[in-house]
């Protein structure tokens, strides 16, 4: 359902009926309704196009362009139509965004023509629908992805520059992370991957037959031990480069913690340690295997190109990914082999001189026959046994083909889900976090139009409609609702700030007795406080009080919160409270100007009509113009501070 | 009266499973009489009327609004507290044929006495609205419920907070300006007699006849 909250508008005013006889205040009058021509179609011509609508229609989204006075600017008088010189084939998509309240990205255009265009029209890329939201976002990173690598390959040679009080630490590690940002780094990086390369391939010849040339006959020996001071040199000054790395790696290192537990420094260790450990092995024969053993481990340092290829860490992560399909495969080769190996042990147990001596024995068969490898050096000799052997090879091929594609759509699958789950948990939270900043600001109008005259109803005619002239009349006739509201139950809202401090709010003494006298001021409703809530004067008093504690406070804090907006003028206003009161007026309006301009940056327009969750669209966007609109609220107001000032 | 329902799959009255109501919505489509009926039926002026169903139409293609639908419009006016009781009171009230959803006629009509219609017929509706159960006369607890669900809009944050016993002490002064007889009821005499002599509640009566 497309959310037209100013459609319904009416009706849960209309409904308000209900409150009237149970109000114990008498309820606010309603806002005055300029002369309503009914509803009318309005002419937008776009680029000579022209697009007729109900201006109900647009005026739906208050905080657009189309739904805003600003469409007044590109009003022609003398056609009595709306001109944009706009593509009208967009426009035609922003217009459906008024009517149905989902905007639609359109498949056969630029992305980034779409965007400008919703720019142009005010309207936030969050809103395009759910349908098409999806394909909007993998085209724009397509189009940002595009555009990035292009950059870099404009600029090759430059990385993001450092700070210029980066310390030694911070610059080591980053020619560690980005080796191509300077010579030195990149130096190192192939300095290191051509070491990694050469204690490989070290490792690789150490074991080569080298043909003794000495000797008669030709004894066929490794060349690792044909050369063993030569080996073990090139050994030991891999070793040292490797170590030398991590030693450095380990100190440049933010999170040094961080560091150790990561997978590349514990390859790097694995790929070091057994050198050194080697070194304090004395070389006898008991523990000579457990030392040839250890050299096993030197061939880890092939991981160590995974630092250097992007591939590889990849790799490593979709395997890790698809953890629980490998599972499966092997679990279900292994209930297989266990089956078949039982059954050909069974078979050939009467033979004699078999080979399938055990059914462990049989494994080794079971597995060669089952992957189709057949290296034939175990048979089966009973017709039973060759029977069972074919249906093993047979049932082989099955139980390999059929998991491995399932992996293999499982791994595909597995990948793009974690992309889209990411872009998803990222949108819920800015949906989330849009639909409470609207919520919030649906609030923070109210309150901020209690505050600019909204109580005042009778006395302050100018100057009210001085505050609130770019109010629009939707948002009038809401706050008037909510009035209604206060009004019937006797309590006010407040926001969150408010409202505990006054759970924690300390007695005033001699602010009371003061403010007391204040609630006298001829100010409309206040006469008739007395009946209902006797607390009012005071909590007036409060936020008074409150307002002087937190000027002389004199912390820019108070300011960058709505609440302390509500409270307290700009500390600037405090040394105008001691001048004329008119004069006073115009500083404060400056001063509002002014802590409206700090207010209205955070706020960003929170154009919110989602059709999962429909909130007054007027209320978030409208409160960051408004406040820089608005000029202080009334003199009524002033009085009663140039009074506390002289307490 | 002419067949106003089309093609519904079931005779019986609307579902409110969310999943029959997919499926229904694309069937169902509940066309209202036409509008010089509705001309005669209430007091609105056909334009009125016309602005009014384009609204209606636009946010509920099939014509009729379900109890859920109606909560969540109505809960968006009310951020801070929560408003699902008093929507679903207001429901009740609108539903005037009990058929478990409001359709554009309900709703018009509704509408037409609560902004063209005379204070009594303003005064009844709200007694309507009230009288929970439709039996004339509104209890203590009845009036309870009502109290509660309006102060519940209201939220946490009010000032001066909201306690336990708001509600309650709002009924008690309530029944005791409306309750003459004091006889633990308040009737449809008692309740329009005692708002006619209320000055306040006369003035505010006349609150909303520009609303639209």
């Amino acid at each position: 359902m497309a959310a037209g909250v100013a459609t319904w508008l009416p009706f849960a005013r209309a409904a308000a009926v209900g409150w009237l006889p149970l109000a114990q205040q008498p309820l606010p009058p309603a806002p005055g309704v300029k002369a309503t021509r009914g509803d009318e179609v309005l002419v937008v011509n776009v680029s000579g196009r022209r697009f007729e609508t109900w201006k109900n229609t647009l005026d739906r989204y208050p905080d657009t362009l189309l739904g805003s006075s600003e469409k007044e600017f590109f009003y022609d008088a003398d056609s009595g139509e709306y001109f944009f010189d706009r593509d009208p084939d967009m426009f035609r998509h922003v217009l459906n965004f008024y009517r149905t309240g989902r905007l639609h990205c359109p498949r056969q255009e630029c992305i980034q023509a779409f965007d400008e265009e919703l720019a142009f029209y005010g309207l936030v890329p969050e809103l395009v629908g759910d349908c098409c939201l999806e394909e909007y976002r993998d085209r724009k990173k397509e189009n940002a992805e595009r555009l990035a690598e292009d950059e870099e390959a404009e600029q090759a040679g430059d990385g993001p520059a450092l700070p210029a009080g980066s310390s030694l630490r911070q610059r080591l590690w980053r020619a560690f992370e980005n080796p191509h940002t300077s010579t030195a780094a990149l130096v190192f990086y192939y300095v290191t991957g051509f070491f990694i390369a050469v204690s490989v391939v070290a490792n690789v010849v150490e074991t080569i037959p080298c043909r003794g040339s000495a000797r008669r006959p030709p004894r066929e020996q490794p060349c690792g031990e044909r050369f063993p001071m030569a080996f073990f040199c090139m050994d030991t000054a891999c070793v040292l480069i490797f170590t030398g790395e991590y030693l450095l790696r380990l100190f440049a290192a933010p999170s040094r913690c961080r560091f150790l537990r990561s997978v590349m420094s514990l390859i790097d260790v694995v790929a070091i340690l057994p050198y050194y450990i080697g070194l304090f092995v004395p070389k006898n024969e008991d523990v000579s295997g457990a030392f040839v053993t250890l050299r096993v481990f030197r061939v880890f340092r092939i991981f160590k190109f995974s630092r250097h290829s992007q591939g590889l860490r990849i790799l490593g992560y979709t395997l890790k990914s698809c953890a629980s399909e490998l599972g499966f495969l092997l679990f279900s080769l292994t209930m297989a082999i266990i089956i078949f190996a039982t059954v050909m042990f069974y078979a050939e147990k009467g033979t004699n001189k078999t080979n399938f001596t055990s059914i462990p024995a049989a494994f080794w068969y079971t597995i060669v026959t089952m992957t189709t490898l057949g290296y034939g050096d175990m048979v089966p000799s009973t017709i039973a046994g060759k029977i069972f052997g074919s249906i093993c090879s047979l049932s082989g091929v099955l139980v390999i083909a059929l998991p491995v594609p399932v992996i293999v759509s499982n791994f595909s699958r597995i990948y793009h889900q974690n992309q889209r789950a990411d872009k998803r948990r990222a949108q819920q939270k800015v949906r989330l976090a849009r639909i409470r900043l609207a919520k919030s600001g649906t609030t923070n109008a109210f309150l901020q139009y209690k505050q600019n005259g909204g109580l005042e109803d009778s006395g302050s005619g100018e100057e009210q409609a001085l505050c609130v002239r770019n109010r629009s009349a939707f948002e009038h006739q809401h706050h008037h609702l909510l009035h209604c509201l206060e009004k019937t139950t006797c309590h006010e809202f407040t926001d969150e700030l408010t409202f505990s401090e006054a759970l924690g709010a300390v007695s005033l003494g001699g602010h009371t007795s003061r403010s007391t006298s204040m609630s006298s001021q001829p100010v409309g409703p206040s006469s008739l406080l007395s009946s209902c809530c006797p607390r009012r004067a005071k909590r007036r008093a409060i936020r008074l009080a409150n307002s002087t504690a937190s000027v002389s406070r004199g912390s820019m804090q108070e300011l960058d919160t709505l609440a302390g907006l509500r409270r307290s003028p700009a500390p600037q206003s405090r040394s105008s409270l001691n001048a004329k009161p008119h004069d006073s007026l115009d500083l404060n309006c400056d001063s509002r100007d002014f802590v409206a301009a700090i207010i209205s940056i955070p706020t960003p327009p929170a154009n919110t009509p989602d059709e999962s969750q429909p909130s007054s669209p007027g209320g978030g966007g409208r409160t960051s113009s408004t406040l820089r609109n608005s000029s202080l609220g009334t003199p009524c107001l002033l009085p009663e501070t140039v009074k506390i000032s002289s307490l | 009266v002419g067949d106003r329902r089309k093609a519904r799959l079931s005779p019986s009255p609307l579902p409110a499973d969310s999943v029959e109501d997919e499926f229904e919505l694309s069937t169902v489509c509940h066309r209202p009489e036409g509008l010089e009926q509705l001309q005669e039926q209430t007091k609105f002026t056909r334009k009125e009327l016309q602005v009014l169903y384009r609204g209606f139409k636009n946010e509920c293609p099939s014509g009729i609004v379900s109890e859920e639908n109606f909560k969540q419009i109505y809960s968006q006016f009310f951020p801070q507290g929560d408003s699902s009781t008093y929507a679903a009171f207001l429901f009740n009230a609108f539903d005037t044929n009990h058929d478990g959803s409001v359709s554009f006629e309900d709703f018009v009509a509704g509408l037409s006495v609560i902004l063209r219609g005379t204070v009594d017929d303003r005064l009844n509706w709200a007694f309507n609205l009230y009288d929970l159960n439709k039996d004339g006369c509104i209890t203590k607890e009845e009036m309870l419920d009502i109290m509660k669900s309006i102060y519940d809009m209201m939220g946490k944050y009010t000032y001066p907070a909201l306690r336990e016993e708001a509600p309650r002490e709002h009924v008690e002064n309530f029944f005791q300006k409306m309750d003459r007889n004091k006889d633990g009821v308040v009737t449809i005499e008692e309740f329009i007699e005692s708002c006619q002599k209320d000055e306040n509640i006369m003035r505010s009566m006349q609150l909303f006849d520009n609303v639209i």
